[in-house]
């Protein structure tokens, strides 16, 4: 059984819609759908005012036209899965813990900051801060794994404490950040700055970068992890080229300023 | 029951409870993966005289390890469950970490029981090893001289069985060597059994006991040709001069089951008076294996 909300009138402000998610809305009868409230800027209002609702309500949800405005979608999620055949607006799936998105379209700023678990699929491109920590927060993205096919903006994983973030198109300026642990993979080129400050974790990369002065150069190794971690992306939908899977990369440890115990790879043949 | 010329004797294999678990072993090459399986299963052909019973299960191409590298299954078996950590961590540690370019996986995923290796062998990188959380597995890489040596945090492990076995009673020592070597290659095939004893054959069965108090097993002097004439309780017939025995641990009773029929059908040739098992009068081991029921099983 699935849930079907089509957008009938687009938003004039921001349009604030946690309750789209499968675990709040699955025990909702269709007449209550229609009545839950979301914030039309400062403007409570009831959902039925922008979306047409369908199907029947389980544990997935989709949902329908351009939801550019429409922010914190999937805010919070914990079970089920939520399909977007579109555009979506900032706070994607923000602090979700389980279930899986999948966004046919671009994302805005903030995917998944400070998630749990669960995964994000954007099939396009996505904004500033994906995974990062909210402005004031020790910690960003502490489980679950984001996919953007196309590029991502800046901040990518900033202060990233577990999980993964694979970017399959450029990254802007300093991807992780600040980050303390787990994963981030650029198939593009990435922005300056990368890794600053980042105390342990993985940044990999397939294309030349500026590296801070903070790094130190390693070796030239095949690292095997890699092997798992992108044969993995390879296989939800990420598109690495098979070279860079077996292939061989040179190894960055740092930020000095920090911890040096994180590393930066480069995908060098 | 005859198949073909050879005797099948009505009797039964005795096999016991034992706690098992898959590694699987990738290298650069085949070469290295095998190195690493060959020195991880030394001296573990059966746990009278060895800490654990573990033995090479199968080659595994790149498209089916975790690296996409060649790659082997090991079978380790421990009599307890409690004593499966430290065999893994020792041979894990002693045999495979230390084989150049080679990774070391979890080869039960899903397994209900776990037990930690990659989280302790961690420590030999003295603080320099890393982790990486793939889903719901977490894996360790240790820095070692040739780059890193990745190694799966947890392994699976489950109710096994050990001590399935075949006696084949030759007439001439040349025919059952064949014949032991025919039901081996056979044998080999079924997946979750391994053979642990040299290429699969072992000729020093032993019964329980011994005259000698330190000893706690002996030669199974029933089935020793040179003492026919000595031993009142012999089990060979006048024209038997060779006997050798397949023993097949598994992962399950159905796998021993499935190797052991297909070990039957494989070394009944000529030259084989009888196809026997070993056992201890029913009194010690939880699993009966009937030949005679193996063979009904399979009839069409």
């Amino acid at each position: 059984m699935s849930l079907e909300l089509t957008l009938h009138t687009a938003p004039e402000v921001p349009l604030e819609a946690e309750i789209l998610s499968p675990d709040r809305l699955q025990s909702l009868s269709p007449a209550a759908i229609e009545k839950a409230r979301v914030m039309h800027g400062n403007r409570p209002l009831a959902l039925a005012e922008f979306f047409r609702i369908g199907g029947q309500p389980g544990d997935e949800i989709h949902l329908h036209g351009d939801l550019a405005r429409v922010k914190h979608v999937g805010a919070g999620m914990s079970a089920g899965r939520l399909v977007i055949h579109g555009d979506i607006g900032a706070h994607l799936g923000a602090g979700m813990s389980g279930g899986e998105i999948r966004v046919e379209g671009n994302a805005g700023d903030w995917v998944g900051p400070e998630m749990r678990g669960g995964s994000i699929f954007v099939a396009g491109d996505a904004g500033h801060m994906v995974g990062a920590a909210y402005r004031g927060s020790a910690m960003g993205m502490l489980g679950g794994e984001i996919i953007i096919t196309g590029r991502a903006g800046n901040e990518i994983g900033h202060a990233m404490r577990s999980g993964s973030i694979a970017v399959g198109g450029d990254a802007g300026d300093f991807s992780g950040v600040n980050m303390l642990a787990g994963t981030i993979v650029v198939c593009g080129r990435a922005g300056n700055r990368t890794g600053a400050g980042m105390k342990r974790g993985s940044i990999v990369l397939m294309s030349e970068a500026e590296i801070l002065p903070t790094f130190s150069y390693d070796c030239r190794y095949h690292p095997v992890i890699l092997r798992l971690c992108l044969s993995r992306l390879a296989d939800k939908g990420l598109s690495v080229d098979a070279a860079c899977i077996k292939g061989e990369y040179e190894r960055y440890s740092g930020d000095a300023i920090e911890l040096n115990r994180g590393e930066i790879l480069i995908y060098k043949s | 029951m005859k198949i073909k010329s050879t005797e099948i004797i009505d009797t039964f294999a005795e096999a016991f409870k034992m706690w098992g678990t898959r590694v699987i072993i990738t290298g650069e090459s085949r070469k290295w993966a095998l190195a690493a399986a060959r020195s991880m299963t030394g001296l573990a052909t059966s746990v009278i005289g060895c800490t654990c019973v573990a033995c090479v299960e199968r080659d595994l191409p790149p498209e089916s390890t975790p690296d996409r590298r060649p790659g082997v299954s090991v079978l380790l078996f421990t009599p307890d469950k409690d004593s499966m950590g430290k065999r893994l961590l020792d041979r894990v540690g002693q045999c495979v970490m230390t084989c150049p370019t080679t990774a070391c996986y979890n080869g039960l995923e899903g397994a209900e029981h776990t037990v930690n290796v990659g989280g302790l062998l961690r420590y030999f990188g003295d603080g320099h090893q890393m982790s990486k959380r793939l889903g719901d597995r977490r894996l360790w890489r240790i820095p070692v001289m040739d780059g890193e040596f990745l190694v799966d945090e947890e392994f699976g492990l489950q109710p096994a069985v050990g001590g399935g076995n075949l006696l084949i009673l030759g007439k001439t020592a040349q025919a059952t060597l064949r014949a032991a070597a025919a039901a081996v290659r056979t044998m080999q095939e079924t997946e979750g059994v391994i053979l642990p004893f040299p290429d699969g054959v072992v000729r020093s069965g032993s019964k329980v006991g011994s005259r000698y108090k330190s000893l706690i097993a002996s030669t199974n002097d029933p089935y020793c040709p040179t003492l026919k004439g000595v031993t009142e309780q012999t089990a060979l017939p006048p024209d038997i001069n060779c006997v050798l025995e397949i023993v097949i641990d598994g992962l399950s009773e159905e796998a021993v089951r499935r190797a052991m029929h297909a070990g039957l059908l494989a070394a009944a040739r000529p030259g084989i008076r009888q196809l026997s098992a070993g056992n201890y009068g029913g009194n010690l081991g939880q699993f009966h294996i009937p030949l005679h029921e193996l063979l009904a099983e399979s009839a069409p």
